[in-house]
């Protein structure tokens, strides 16, 4: 007979408990009113649903057993690891973008960031301080699209976040140059834990371009967990990124929630070459007519790591677009996996979702895990998906050796194309740039790209 | 200049070539015909080196060397050009970056110096018109989206480009219409030189009216069975190749 154990889910959510008891004594007074029942909501649900597991549909090809042992470290303090990132120097998109908001362990750093006294009309400030400012405004919008329901980690972040980007775009104003948000850990040892917060909002008309940067000082093992709620208003152009190079040790989890109004505009990227775990949970809700929603990705992955693409695409609404292309450059034991749900509900006639996967393995040991599951309760609707897992077609490389080129210079041609085809798709020029230069650089260090 | 020998050829067990002689001068241009199915693209792949073909007797000598033991990169560097009868798509590999990377490398084989991005855009402009290509096209990824027509009239582009010593035409006239098939072949001919040579494989006895071959082979069955000179293409015109079939009995 099998023994019954005490559910494990329940020990491992123990000591959040005890830190946020901890937490809830320092900083309850924190922030308006409403949030604490809000993080307090979140633990609770936290705690009822623990980590998953690889019985979890949703989980089955992630394992997070790993992260879920990991010890739990919170940054509450919000001076520590400032030191270590004195300059923003090295880091892609910091210097070429001049409108930036800094965050280390998850607090913003001040003295990093930088914002431009002229932006639009576009208001560009930390979330706590937002919090503070405009309360009525903020419960409006907070915790409205993330919510507690989907996931336990947006859950957790929700009870625990500490800070994070507030941008907001009032009706008609708008911003062509770019914001970039940098999330810094200069975690040294196992187990600290930042859970950035962002709430992006683009109010009727507007237009923005707002990227995410996650990156990391030491080679060391941590945990990132953040939460990105994007509105965007009626005929609002917004293009969102995700630069996640985390250290090759790390952890890192983040939603992403859009809720879209009619006929807007809306492009999501998730570029992702770090981290050991990453899973990236992508919601969009299409609930007015006539929108259209690109999302875009691209992960390079080696060694052990797995990066893990979830996307549900809700289309409540008659007459919208969504487009998902994912490619993925894997190497050495790692995986890629995508997970691409399309919820067509019954009155979202004329819908036209798109959805590609594809993969490229460059060696015997990665694997490609791909999972598209279309739910169609409408009947006029165009919904494809493809998939693709292999090496670099051969006919390809044979055209190009027949002009002379060398096989190792037709292999570099055809992995950057393939990698291109997504970069291409960033409409802002300087990330677009950068990113494919650094896309380009890391796969040039790999041997394996110019190996036979 | 180039000398097939007893040339026996096939995939996973298969004998697709079984014993192909040619022999090709400086300044010819020779025509091999044959109807589907004989091998003749399988005899242009293995010319441009193809991998994936298994050679079971045989040899290729070209310009003095044995042709066979090249990789596929050194023969174009050497100067030979297959122009595909199905040319690959290349989605992200822009038309203008690739045929500069092709050309250089070829340059760089001759001791030639590279050319500079002005360089080249003049040299390609002077080919397109040959072609009656538009610019845009070197804008647009490797023969992506393109039309049969135009994938066809960009290898001959290409060619004009990399100029060959050794052009090898796979069926170069199918998919295109009499228009193109008049552009393409008037860009054939204006590249044919003393001292190059172009072998033009085609089904139909069409395209020889616009490309004047020296010599024509017929291809059944993996190997040449008749061999003659321009009057043979048109005499196949007339006749088919049930003609030339029935004259050789063992292939019956
Ligand atoms: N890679 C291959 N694998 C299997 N069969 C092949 C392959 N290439 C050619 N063949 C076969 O060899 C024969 C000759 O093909 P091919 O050279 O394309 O003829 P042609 O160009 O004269 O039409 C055909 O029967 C074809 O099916
Ligand atoms: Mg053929």
């Amino acid at each position: 007979m099998i023994a019954t154990q005490p559910t494990r889910e329940m020990k491992v959510t123990d000591p959040y408990f005890k830190h946020f008891e901890r937490f809830e004594k320092t900083r309850s007074t924190d922030g308006p009113g409403w949030l604490f029942p809000m993080r307090k909501a979140g633990l609770m649900r936290f705690a009822e649903t623990g980590f998953p597991t690889l019985r979890d549909e949703d989980w089955r090809y992630t394992n997070v057993a790993p992260l879920a042992s990991l010890p739990f470290k919170p940054v509450f303090d919000s001076a520590s690891g400032f030191p270590e990132a004195r300059s923003i120097r090295p880091w892609p998109l910091a210097q070429s973008i001049g409108c930036r908001l800094v965050f280390v362990n998850g607090c913003l750093s001040p003295d990093l960031s930088l914002i431009p006294d002229r932006n639009g009309g576009v208001k560009i400030k930390n979330l706590k301080a937002a919090l503070r400012e405009d309360p009525d405004f903020l419960h409006a919008h907070f915790s409205r699209y993330a919510g507690n329901g989907d996931n336990s980690f947006a859950a957790l972040n929700t009870a625990f976040f500490q800070d994070g980007a507030f941008i907001h775009a009032p009706a008609g104003s708008g911003l062509t140059e770019p914001i970039l948000l940098v999330f810094l850990s200069t975690a040294t040892d196992g187990g600290n834990t930042s859970h950035p917060r962002n709430l992006i909002i683009a109010e009727k008309g507007s237009r923005l371009a707002v990227f995410e940067c996650y990156y990391s000082v030491n080679d060391a093992v941590y945990f990132t967990n953040a939460v990105t709620e994007v509105v965007v208003g009626d005929a609002a152009r917004l293009e969102h990124g995700k630069f996640q190079d985390e250290s090759s040790a790390a952890f890192h989890m983040a939603s992403m929630h859009a809720h879209l109004a009619d006929r807007c505009d809306f492009r999501s990227h998730s570029v992702a070459t770090g981290a050991r775990l990453s899973r990236n949970n992508i919601r969009i809700k299409l609930d007015g007519e006539g929108s259209d929603c690109i999302l875009n990705g691209l992960y390079l992955t080696k060694g052990d790591q797995l990066c893990d693409h979830h996307m549900i695409v809700e289309h409540a609404k008659p007459h919208c677009n969504s487009h998902e292309y994912f490619n993925g450059i894997l190497d050495g034991r790692s995986r890629g996996v995508f997970h691409g749900r399309i919820f067509v509900r019954p009155e979202a006639q004329k819908t036209d979702a798109k959805q590609t996967n594809k993969n490229l393995l460059l060696s015997d040991d990665a694997a490609a895990n791909t999972k598209p599951q279309l739910e169609i309760y409408a009947d006029d609707v165009k919904c494809t998906h493809g998939a693709t897992v292999g090496q670099l077609n051969d006919e390809s490389i044979f055209y190009l050796r027949a002009r002379g080129i060398p096989l190792e210079t037709a292999r570099r041609m055809l992995i950057h194309a393939f990698a291109g085809e997504i970069i291409e798709r960033i409409q802002c020029e300087s990330v677009r740039n950068e990113l494919d230069r650094l896309i380009w650089e890391r796969l040039e260090q790999n041997p394996q790209v110019a190996a036979k | 200049m180039l000398e097939i020998r007893n040339l026996h050829a096939g995939v996973e067990g298969k004998t697709i070539l079984k014993g192909v002689n040619l022999t090709v001068q400086r300044g010819e241009v020779h025509a091999v015909m044959g109807p589907n199915g004989s091998g003749k693209s399988t005899l242009a792949q293995i010319l441009a080196g193809r991998e994936g073909y298994e050679i079971t007797d045989g040899e290729v000598i070209y310009e003095g060397k044995s042709l066979l033991e090249l990789d596929p990169e050194e023969r174009a560097r050497e100067g030979i050009f297959l122009a595909f009868q199905y040319p690959v798509e290349i989605p992200g590999v822009n038309s203008a970056y690739f045929l500069k990377a092709a050309l250089n490398e070829i340059r760089k084989h001759k001791g030639q110096p590279d050319l500079d991005a002005v360089e080249f855009l003049a040299l390609v402009k002077q080919k397109m018109k040959l072609l009656d290509l538009s610019e845009d096209f070197l804008k647009r990824p490797v023969n992506e989206g393109f039309s049969g027509g135009e994938k066809k009239r960009n290898e001959i582009f290409q060619m004009a480009v990399l100029e060959p010593k050794l052009a090898i035409l796979d069926e170069t006239d199918s998919g295109l219409d009499i228009d193109a098939l008049k552009i393409v072949s008037n860009g054939v001919n204006k590249l044919r030189r003393p001292g190059h040579a172009q072998l033009v494989i085609t089904h139909y006895q069409r395209l020889l009216n616009y490309i004047v071959p020296d010599f024509v082979h017929v291809l059944f069955d993996g190997r040449i069975v008749r061999s003659g000179e321009r009057q043979l293409a048109l005499e196949l015109e007339e006749r088919g190749y049930e003609w030339i079939i029935r004259q050789e009995p063992q292939l019956v």
